[in-house]
């Protein structure tokens, strides 16, 4: 029971790590609200189905080119419609709420609505103290630990990494000191996609595939961002794991648990914010006026 | 009989001084009575069902303009107070048997004291946390909703409501003349002292609260009326559906008011209204094609954007009325000089 937990809370917690971090990414440095991030995490998971199942394609290519051909549709989604209405808060969330439905609309046109399915990449599972831990398990943790190193050193030792912290610090002058505001946003959006894509490449085996399944990663994604404090990415990781964690104990502990995950988990982030209303480690923004 | 010629001459003048100078007005007022002559021409029960239900849900994107528009409180979860509306009115019918009449305007308070849970903790919220945090609660009543299927009927909905009144066509008139009444008083308030507020409070909250007027009870306010009035489009769709379900709560429902609300236009109750009689009779009547019926809808949504982000209606009210410079009246783009105070207009 114990073991069940921490491996459920393990596995979705490092995908709830995964995508908030995205959000929370973009969030910090343009300013978008991006609903639409976990539709891009959708079309990942179906070109994935669609290279293996369909064209014959090997798991590991077909990922690669899931995540390349997903990135470059986010930075052309972001390109001919989010950046003109940039500048309006509402508009955004309107127009990323729109690009979503639209990409639901169109994966159910190509695939249908019919739940699908992709194999693992590594068959088999050993047993820990009675509990089965499947190698595809274990992979997708590996995997998702690898990538956050990656984006951590990018993030602190590259000039990119750089002027994405100091966009995230403070625009107008970032904007002062030479930093070119709109490549800078464009570079964020197509890392905070292409981290989108791989969280549904990896994660792909474990679920199953339908064009609605981005509304609930989406809420969960939306309030482990809120509990972390937006745009903070140490608290999207700390806030992915404790919301992980919640809804693995709900689900494992309380009857009919399954349904209540997500209202436990959406309560705790309410309590957080009734607490802390900027979030565990949120700053306070001066009010822009 | 001379009071009467007083009124009459009375209503004349106003008719011509202030409704017919101005196009907008005028096409509110042809509005008004296209929804309450339209039984006269047809009566096939699809279109008045259709018409019954754009009501319903005009009042509810009005209602979202009252709180997220006026004040700037997004709020994501406004299905909330359509859905408890919705939910307390089908239990106060089915299991104390109140007619509708006693049960919608009960749900509705139920509403308000769901807008008062939530508006508390959200006051210290503001922007997208709050927009992220209102997302959740109904979610989260959706979970209690399936996790207690005896109460609410879990996954298939409390069903078997008494119907609204006895016919289809005395369901179009209650539906549309609450409606128009509810909208109207919607529009009230918000060009009332209260609106001013409201306004105020989205502009610059601080400079509200230094000229010394408490926003905190002005935003709860908000909350309130705006669940009221949710409220009431909640109990009329369960009374008119005579099925109050899962789908009152969901988060697309959420989403699709935001989206009507925007499309017609932001801080002015009269567009959400405009595009909810727009764009759900659309999307009935593309039903010829339905698989490509939602991505019409979601493309349209982005062109519109695009091309005029403030929305549909104060887009073209800009087209064929234009401010006076001097006295901020508004005028036909036709004339050259304000009609009040003859100053030359550009």
């Amino acid at each position: 029971m114990l073991l069940d937990i921490i491996v459920s809370g393990l596995i979705s917690g490092s995908m709830f790590a995964l995508l908030a971090i995205g959000f929370s990414l973009i969030f910090g440095v343009a300013r978008i609200v991006n609903i639409a991030h976990t539709a891009f995490y959708m079309i990942a998971a179906y070109c994935i189905f669609f290279f293996t199942q369909r064209m014959g394609v090997g798991p590991i290519p077909a990922m690669f080119m899931a995540i390349i051909i997903v990135t470059f549709l986010g930075l052309i989604a972001y390109r001919f419609f989010i950046e003109p209405i940039r500048e309006h808060e509402a508009a955004v969330l309107i127009g990323t709420i729109a690009l979503a439905i639209a990409m639901q609309e169109v994966m159910l046109l190509f695939f249908t609505g019919d739940f699908l399915s992709v194999p693992s990449l590594l068959e088999g599972f050993f047993s820990l103290m009675g509990v089965k831990i499947f190698f595809q398990q274990l992979l997708t943790f590996g995997a998702v630990l690898t990538i956050l190193i990656a984006l951590w050193l990018m993030l602190m030792k590259t000039r990119l990494g750089l002027a994405v912290r100091c966009m995230a610090e403070d625009r107008e002058v970032a904007n002062l000191m030479g930093i070119n505001e709109r490549r800078v946003a464009m570079a964020t959006m197509g890392i905070s996609v292409g981290l989108a894509a791989f969280t549904g490449a990896v994660v792909v085996p474990l679920t199953i595939l339908n064009p609605f399944m981005w509304m609930e990663p989406l809420i969960i994604m939306m309030a482990v961002v809120v509990l972390g404090g937006l745009g903070s990415l140490k608290g999207s990781f700390i806030g992915a794991y404790i919301l992980g964690f919640t809804e693995a104990l709900v689900v494992f502990l309380i009857p009919k648990g399954a349904f209540l995950k997500g209202s436990v988990a959406l309560s705790i982030m309410i309590l957080v914010l009734i607490i802390r209303p900027e979030g565990l480690f949120g700053i306070a923004f001066e009010e822009e006026r | 009989m001379s009071l009467i010629g007083y009124y009459t001459r009375k209503t004349y003048t106003i008719c011509k001084e202030e409704v017919l100078v101005l196009p907008g007005r005028v096409a509110v007022g042809v509005f008004f009575l296209t929804v309450l002559l339209l039984p006269l021409f047809s009566q096939s029960p699809y279109l008045l069902r259709v018409m019954v239900l754009s009501s319903i849900f005009a009042i509810f994107a009005a209602s979202w303009d009252l709180l997220s528009g006026f004040t700037g409180q997004m709020n994501f979860g406004h299905a909330l107070f359509f859905g408890v509306g919705a939910y307390s009115t089908a239990l106060l019918n089915i299991h104390a048997h109140l007619p509708p009449w006693a049960s919608i305007p009960l749900g509705a308070l139920a509403a308000v004291i769901t807008g008062l849970v939530v508006g508390i903790p959200c006051l210290r919220l503001r922007g997208t946390y709050l927009a992220l945090t209102t997302l959740a609660f109904p979610i989260i009543v959706l979970g209690i909703v399936f996790a207690i299927p005896d109460v609410t009927g879990g996954e298939l909905g409390l069903s078997g409501l008494s119907r609204l009144t006895g016919t289809r066509l005395w369901d179009y008139y209650l539906t549309v003349i609450v409606m128009l009444a509810v909208c109207s008083i919607m529009w009230k308030i918000a060009n009332s002292n209260t609106g001013i507020i409201f306004h105020a409070i989205r502009e610059d909250e601080v400079a509200v609260r230094a000229s010394g007027i408490n926003t905190t009870r002005y935003k709860l306010m908000a909350f309130c009326l705006s669940g009221f009035f949710a409220g009431i489009s909640g109990g009329l769709y369960a009374h008119f559906m005579r099925i109050a379900g899962p789908s009152t709560l969901e988060v697309s429902m959420s989403f699709t008011v935001v989206i009507w609300a925007v499309f017609g236009g932001i801080v002015t109750i009269y567009g959400p209204v405009g595009a909810v009689f727009i764009l759900f009779p659309l999307l009935e009547f593309l039903r010829f094609w339905p698989e490509y019926r939602t991505l019409a809808f979601a493309i349209v949504i982005l062109l519109i954007l695009l091309y005029m982000p403030e929305g549909l209606f104060p887009y073209l009210r800009d087209k064929i009325e234009t401010e006076c410079p001097r006295c901020k009246i508004r005028n036909v783009a036709t004339r050259k000089t304000c009609r009040i105070c003859t100053a030359p207009l550009e």
